[in-house]
């Protein structure tokens, strides 16, 4: 499905917002192709962090006095451009994370262990992340639950079949998937998911973390109960987000107590505080959520539907040109079907060499199970190389992964 | 990149030294790295405290793989304690070039194998997954 835009994307004048781009490795100029595992921070956003210490910063929700005002408006003001971002009804669903994994445990903590028993059942897949999919095998494993795990096909996009070999569950409770898988690139929909979870009275989490950096989310039309991102895959700091729907957070117990999350506390009793604010402990990472905001700034600036297409180029070009070197296993969907990530073997060289030839000509990508081992484990590999593709890539980076590839092949003699 | 994965690694990688089995092994263990998939078998013969003989096989990337070739000639004639004392300046020392901490743990999992096999706790490797027999 091409995604048109009136004005593609300048990739060029893009990475000049990137300082570290700029940056040679080894005397070579630096071709960063591993934005799924974290993406590099414009200096927008290494600014506004910069900022706030420099002439901003307080603690937040507390301060009479004026600095810690200038804190709390932008502190909130964070979330509310990541509500926005979103498309979240409001802002009082959007709670500050560390990251997705902490979002995604948050759920299962604070919901799971709430709604779920003997008896009822966890669906996710064999395609997530180890951070949406151990919290809930965990879950099932301290609460007598069980779990089921979705198929893929060789293609690496969910088997159909073992969603329909699962129809016939009862007490289903809850649903985990990710709009975009990390090791693969395969594109989940989401919607249908969601509708076969309300179906059966299951509510979905969705793992966001490779999917709000690259392309347009509303989490309204997706349908999802629950989703997760990363500002650090975003372009921002270490601070993320949970989106959660008002009437599942209101009813739902906290994660973390403590100061900021209680109305008021005496011995013998302690009321929470409203949401958002009861599932946010303790003096938040406030520059880190400050730049969150400034990294959807950002992305907003350069315009996502931008973002979403100039990664299909990428990735129909990316996937020529490995696929056109003998000895290139490609692993996924087709490019039309994914999002920008190419999982790849070189013959039989361990991608840990793979990588390591590449680091020589300061080429940086992935190399070992990308934290989602059944992934590798169903197509029966030890381990795969992945290069990923953001706003700050060039069809000139992929060329040089190329060149890089023939490099490893002569070196191991292949 | 030349200098990494210099002639004596690819050597030891292509045509790895004592690789197989032994008809009657006095000790086995085996590990894999997790984090990458790399294995490692190891079959020893101990008699009188010394190793007399040694055998890896397994699969994985280059310095899991060439190191454990290496260190394996290195063992033979050692004394069990000196084999337990081997360690990561050991196995570099053999490679002949400097690693990363993620890499190191590819060169080390075969002198962790070796130390598993001999009844020692191997040491620094936390992550590596060990089934002994």
């Amino acid at each position: 499905m091409a995604v048109e835009v009136r004005t593609p994307l300048d990739a060029a004048k893009v990475k000049l917002d990137f300082p570290i781009l700029g940056k040679p490795v080894y005397g070579k100029p630096l071709v960063y192709l591993d934005s799924a595992n974290s993406a590099q921070k414009p200096r927008a956003v290494i600014d506004r962090i910069s900022e706030v210490y420099e002439s901003g910063y307080a603690n937040v929700h507390r301060g009479v006095y004026h600095l810690g005002v200038v804190a709390t408006d932008a502190y909130e003001g964070a979330r509310d451009k990541v509500a926005a971002f979103l498309n979240a009804p409001s802002r009082r669903e959007v709670v500050f994370t560390r990251q997705a994994t902490e979002a995604l445990n948050l759920v299962a903590y604070a919901y799971g262990r709430a709604h779920v028993g003997p008896g009822d059942h966890i669906v996710t897949t064999e395609l997530e992340h180890h951070s949406n999919l151990v919290p809930w095998w965990y879950l099932a494993q301290s609460t007598g639950a069980s779990i089921h795990y979705l198929r893929i096909t060789e293609q690496g996009e969910l088997d159909p079949e073992s969603l329909e070999a699962l129809a016939h569950l009862e007490e289903v409770k809850i649903v985990a998937v990710a709009e975009v898988s990390n090791a693969l690139g395969t594109l989940n929909d989401v919607s249908a998911l969601a509708r076969w979870a309300h179906d059966r009275g299951a509510v979905l989490v969705v793992d966001g973390a490779q999917a709000a950096p690259h392309r347009p989310v509303d989490v309204q039309a997706l349908g999802c109960d629950f989703y997760a991102i990363s500002g650090h895959k975003m372009c921002g700091p270490g601070a993320g987000a949970l989106w959660g729907r008002a009437e599942l957070l209101e009813q739902m117990q906290p994660f973390l107590t403590g100061g900021e999350m209680i109305s008021s506390v005496s011995l013998e009793r302690t009321t929470w505080n409203e949401i958002p604010w009861k599932f946010e402990a303790g003096t938040p990472a406030i520059a880190e959520c400050i730049g969150l905001g400034a990294a959807v700034d950002y992305l907003q600036s350069v315009g996502m539907e931008a973002i979403e297409a100039h990664e299909q180029m990428l990735v129909r070009y990316g996937h020529d040109l490995l696929g056109s070197i003998p000895g290139v296993t490609l692993f996924g969907p087709p490019p039309e079907r994914r999002a920008g990530i190419l999982t790849f073997n070189v013959a039989d060289i361990h991608p840990h060499d793979v990588a390591q030839v590449l680091d020589a000509d300061a080429i940086c990508v992935r190399a070992g199970h990308h934290c989602a081992q059944p992934v590798v484990d169903h197509f029966g590999v030890a381990a795969t190389t992945r290069a990923s593709v953001y706003l700050y890539n060039t069809t000139a980076d992929l060329d040089r992964l190329a060149e890089g590839i023939e490099r490893v092949k002569r070196t191991f003699g292949v | 990149m030349d200098d990494f994965y210099r002639e004596n690694i690819l050597d030891h990688y292509r045509n790895p030294r004592n690789h197989g089995h032994l008809d009657a092994p006095t000790a086995t263990a085996e590990g894999v790295n997790p984090l990458c998939g790399d294995e490692l078998r190891v079959e020893l013969d101990v008699d009188e405290g010394i190793v007399r003989d040694v055998r890896f096989n397994g699969r994985g990337c280059a310095i899991s793989q060439a190191a454990a070739s290496m260190i394996s000639d290195v063992v033979k004639g050692k004394t069990v304690d000196e084999v337990a004392a081997l360690g990561r300046d050991d196995v570099l020392e053999e490679l002949g070039i400097p690693l990363t901490p993620i890499r190191l743990k590819c060169a080390l999992l075969s002198v962790s194998v070796l130390k598993v096999a001999l009844g020692r706790t191997p040491g620094e490797d936390r992550e590596i997954q060990w089934r002994s027999e």
